[in-house]
């Protein structure tokens, strides 16, 4: 029995191109719903008691022995502690290798020209600040909805995101967390489709 | 409304971007060089040098030019290595970028290592092997109570961070070299048995002040049930990069991080 939003005790509409963020307690679920498809978002946790524990890319990705992140993943801290699990989803593989796009990496990806474009990582600035953290605080991030396959040569490169509208990635929380989320807007390649849309974002009680 | 940009604007950008890809994918691997023949020779120039016992760290600063040397001492070793800008720690090693911008998970000779500023900290001047793990990291005390050994990197890297005034909120995401990662196509990691000899080394250019941690502990993927052994670090004076070196010409991505770092002081 899918999850009605009627029901949800957290219901956000989030703007193309804005930062994000809610709290979720442990218990309850977070869903993340790519409302238009092709759109990356970009997502960090931090430990809603210790902002200083927060995810780990690595750690997540040598937990589950795979690169990727999807149903059944653990999302794992800095301290070796799983914060979430991945407990639906509707679209296919995630990416956690890619990180955020970020003013200063668009220059040396696509030209300087590039420089005076919006990016992820000032909306995480943005967001972590109102928080009380700091660009230090910011780590490499899950991207949701971001298809970023990896050859076994090694080469790795941003293709066409494989979600449809309405597709919906869920999580519950296995610790009182802090979610940050840029939702991308990056133009430059194709991981919100060359057009970034909006995103929702909803939090349930545990059933 | 799920399009508003027009779709002339969609289709350039997507042009674009696959001109990028394909030069980032097909072009620049070809203008690497091959790996660096094996044993090391001899350094010249040398500022200092420190063994790392298997299961401990050590840091270090390094100048604007200056070259660090990881060397193995003819057993397998794998080390964790992090780093910071100097002059502002807040700037770090990135390697989500530094794959990224790079079109690749391989770290080889000729390949830079980017900040989360898109400059590079550390070019990799000389390598034998090209087999580092970017996408798993060091071992940690709870992976090492399932059946590792002793001392782990996590902590490691801690205490290294403290020793220049860092916090665990500073650590980033951290290379192993000599430790050969793979991603299977469904994502699966494996362990690349072949590409190692004990004899393996890597040569890192600092193009600005850096602080640097390493971490000499067995990687948590590797097979081998051992401590690792002792690695062979030296700081040295490498010769000035010519105009045509090759981590700052092999590819228009490495260029234009050069061209960033030159406006830090600009």
């Amino acid at each position: 029995m899918p999850r009605s939003p009627k029901t949800a005790v957290q219901d956000h509409h989030v703007a193309a191109e804005a930062p994000f963020s809610c709290r979720v307690a442990k218990g309850q679920t977070i869903r993340i719903v790519d409302s238009h498809g092709q759109q990356a978002v970009d997502t960090l946790f931090y430990n809603a008691a210790d902002f200083a524990e927060r995810y780990s890319a690595q750690d997540t990705i040598r937990t589950q022995g795979a690169a990727y992140i999807g149903v059944g993943t653990r999302i794992m801290s800095n301290e070796g502690n799983v914060m979430l699990t991945v407990t639906a989803d509707t679209s296919g593989r995630h990416d956690t290798c890619a990180g955020a796009c970020s003013r200063e990496s668009n220059t040396v990806r696509f030209g300087h020209e590039a420089s005076y474009l919006h990016a992820c990582h000032e909306n995480f600035i943005l967001e972590v600040t109102r928080h009380g953290m700091t660009r230090r605080d910011i780590v490499p991030n899950i991207n949701f909805f971001m298809n970023v396959p990896i050859s076994p040569d090694g080469r790795m490169t941003i293709v066409d995101g494989l979600s449809k509208p309405g597709d919906h990635v869920e999580m519950v929380a296995e610790m009182d967390v802090l979610c940050v989320i840029s939702n991308c807007p990056q133009i430059n390649n194709p991981c919100n489709g060359f057009d970034p849309t909006p995103i929702r974002v909803l939090v349930w009680d545990a059933e | 409304m799920s399009q508003h940009r027009p779709a002339a604007e969609i289709a350039a950008n997507r042009a674009r971007y696959e001109e990028h890809q394909r030069k980032g994918l097909e072009t620049a691997p070809r203008a690497l060089p091959p790996p660096s023949p094996r044993p090391a020779p001899p350094l010249a120039g040398i500022l200092r040098q420190e063994t790392i016992p298997p299961g401990w760290y050590w840091a270090t600063r390094l100048r604007k030019g200056e070259a660090l040397r990881v060397a193995q001492t003819g057993a397998h070793a794998a080390v964790a290595l992090v780093c910071w800008r100097a002059d502002d720690p807040g700037e770090r090693l990135n390697l989500p970028d530094t794959i990224k911008v790079q079109w690749t998970t391989v770290i080889s000779k000729g390949r830079v290592l980017f900040s989360d500023a898109g400059r590079v900290l550390l070019s990799v001047i000389e390598d034998s092997c090209g087999a580092h793990d970017v996408l798993v990291g060091g071992s940690t005390a709870a992976g090492n109570a399932q059946g590792g050994h002793g001392r782990n990197t996590r902590d490691n890297l801690v205490l290294a961070a403290a020793k220049f005034g860092l916090s665990r909120r500073d650590i980033p995401m951290a290379l192993t070299l000599f430790a050969p990662t793979s991603v299977a196509g469904d994502g699966s990691l494996g362990w690349q048995t072949g590409k190692l000899r004990g004899d393996d080394f890597v040569d890192l250019r600092a193009e600005m002040d850096v602080l640097v941690a390493l971490s000499n502990c067995p990687h948590p993927l590797d097979p081998a049930e051992t401590g690792g052994a002792a690695v062979e670090i030296s700081c040295f004076a490498p010769p000035p990069a010519a105009p045509d070196d090759i981590c700052r010409t092999a590819t228009a991505e490495a260029r234009r991080g050069f061209e960033n770092n030159a406006k830090i002081h600009a």
